[in-house]
């Protein structure tokens, strides 16, 4: 439990920090990454605003982010809640937490950004727990001007 | 800013001589211009978008939307008939739908009670006769003429279109052959909604319009796309405008690619990366049509466009909110007979676009950059002039800014500026 409570910690320390290189390894090779509305979660709707589908495709993310993409520079400040952590068999966990992320650019304007909820399902792979699926289920439908890096 | 030219601001608006190849900033930041936007285009001849047929499957189903600023409410009735009206209750002006969707028998005002049917007719009204003899509304009182605003509405391959105007022709010949053919190719079947999300812009909403018809800018601002070689200006493609300029289409055939020589002499940002995905799969697609176009985006005068981008399709919706605010909505789509697979590879193509697109997340702050790079020169102007001054179709190069002075074509008309 307190793995997996570092493994959540570790992981938006990182990106609020700007070291995304490693963004990828937290999750097992074959894990998704979805970011998704809550209005479409509740409508069964597949379709949310960010998709990676295992390893390969969060490293093209970071890479397209590094190299092609073009955007004004920011950061993010993520505020987490308590996490709910659940065994659900099999060596598999459930985790829920609630998030507030604060995004800071370079005019200054330090405003909330997104709010939402993880739901993770997390695998114990040679001792260390990895994200065998993350959702970023967020409050809002709305994003603020353009969504870059993962949250 | 010299004292002739701020009075000049005050003045109304005269275009600049040359024409459609300047753009006078002013248009992108005056309130009197955008409240006159509001009377002239949304309420003028046009056929505004108002949602998705989808939307709205069921009899008693609702659903809320805005026509430039106007709140509007699309119902359909128990006999499956679809209306629009201005969500404004007759009585005090306040809202009569607060829910984004939803499903009723009557709509009713919450503040004073008054009610109304799907069709928008006045049913209901609290204490009509008073009480106890006594108040009440006098006994000429006309519930008839005291509906809710209605507008004209048209359903075209399942878009749902609504103007406030007489005069506004059918759908059909407001868009032109061209423009409603290639609808038809994309949307003339039944559709199934795959999610939906928004994105806010820091620009006037016809610094999107001209965006979406920016053919010149595509490859070059967006580094993915040339990157991973889905859209190249090398690739055969071209821009069909409509016959009174309003809407184009901007189209490409990925099969055709030739690396021309003018992205690596010209030392194109967007060229220097290697092509290699990690996660190729991202980009499997399967050709949706026989015509070879692989991708494109047709814009709908005044705020709509419709993408097909790979195999990704969407709707999107620019509405103003503001003169210098815009909700930006992607509605995306697949169709209703869509094989498991094949909606897996729309939602995994659904990374191309929408306000973390790959490929188009940069237009959620490039047109904010043109906002704020006017500030203060209201009275200088920009240019269109790639691809010299016509406002045709052209069939070879999409190197061309046509569609873009076809948007301000038809905006010079409808808003008088001459």
């Amino acid at each position: 439990m307190e793995a997996i409570e570092e493994l959540i910690t570790a992981y938006a320390h990182d990106i609020d920090d700007g070291v995304l290189d490693g963004w990828p390894e937290y999750f097992t090779e074959d894990g998704s990454y979805t970011v998704l509305t809550r209005e479409n979660l509740a409508q069964d709707l597949p379709m949310g605003i960010m998709y990676c589908q295992g390893r390969g495709m969060m490293a093209d993310r970071i890479k397209a982010m590094q190299t092609a993409n073009i955007f004004e520079a920011h950061t993010y400040c993520h505020l987490l809640g308590r996490s709910r952590i659940e065994p659900d068999g099999d060596g598999r966990y459930r985790a829920r937490t609630n998030f507030n992320v604060i995004r800071t650019m370079q005019d200054g304007a330090s405003e909330m950004f997104a709010v939402g909820k993880y739901l993770d399902v997390i695998e114990v792979r040679d001792g260390k727990p990895l994200f065998r699926e993350r959702r970023v289920v967020l409050e809002s439908r709305r994003v603020d001007i353009l969504l870059v890096y993962p949250l | 800013m010299t004292l002739s030219s701020m009075e000049e601001l005050n003045e109304p608006l005269q275009w600049p001589e040359p024409g459609v190849t300047r753009i006078p900033y002013r248009v992108y930041s005056d309130p009197v211009i955008y409240a006159l936007e509001q009377q002239r285009i949304f309420r003028g001849p046009v056929w505004n978008f108002l949602c998705l047929e989808i939307d709205i499957p069921n009899s008693g189903d609702y659903k809320t939307s805005t026509v430039g600023e106007i709140p509007i409410i699309v119902t359909r009735d128990d006999d499956g008939e679809i209306h629009a009206m201005v969500n404004r209750c007759p009585h005090k002006g306040a809202l009569v739908c607060l829910k984004e969707r939803g499903n009723a028998k009557m709509l009713t005002c919450i503040y004073h009670s008054w009610s109304f049917d799907m069709a928008g007719k006045l049913k209901g009204i609290a204490f009509r006769n008073g009480l106890g003899g006594k108040g009440g509304l006098p006994k000429e009182f006309d519930p008839e003429k005291h509906g809710l605003e209605l507008l004209r509405i048209e359903v075209f391959c399942g878009l749902v279109f609504g103007t406030f105007s007489e005069a506004t022709p059918s759908v059909e010949s407001y868009l032109g052959q061209p423009m409603s053919k290639f609808i038809r190719r994309n949307l003339g079947r039944p559709l199934k909604p795959l999610g939906m999300h928004s994105q806010i812009i820091h620009n006037n909403w016809k610094l999107y319009a001209e965006n979406v018809r920016d053919s010149y800018h595509a490859t070059l601002l967006h580094t993915f796309y040339t990157t991973f070689k889905i859209n190249r200006l090398d690739m055969d493609g071209g821009i069909v405008l409509a016959e009174d300029k309003w809407h184009h289409i901007s189209y490409a055939k990925r099969e055709t690619f030739e690396e021309a020589e003018e992205y690596q002499r010209d030392k194109i940002h967007a060229a220097q990366y290697d092509s290699h995905l990690e996660g190729p799969h991202l980009l499997n697609a399967w050709n949706e049509f026989d015509d070879g176009i692989t991708h494109s985006i047709q814009a709908i005068f005044p705020n709509l466009a419709i993408q097909f981008t790979l195999n990704s399709l969407a709707v999107r919706f620019f509405v103003p909110r503001g003169v210098d605010k815009t909700e930006l909505f992607w509605f995306y789509v697949g169709y209703e007979d869509d094989t498991e697979e094949k909606t897996a590879m729309r939602v995994m193509q659904g990374n191309l676009t929408g306000a973390a697109g790959l490929v188009s997340l940069e237009d959620g702050c490039i047109n904010e950059f043109v906002q704020r790079g006017t500030h203060g020169s209201e009275g200088s102007m920009g240019l269109a002039e790639m691809g010299g001054g016509s406002v045709e179709s052209s069939d070879s190069s999409r190197a061309t800014e046509a569609a873009i002075r076809g948007f301000w074509t038809g905006y010079r008309r409808i808003m008088e500026f001459d």
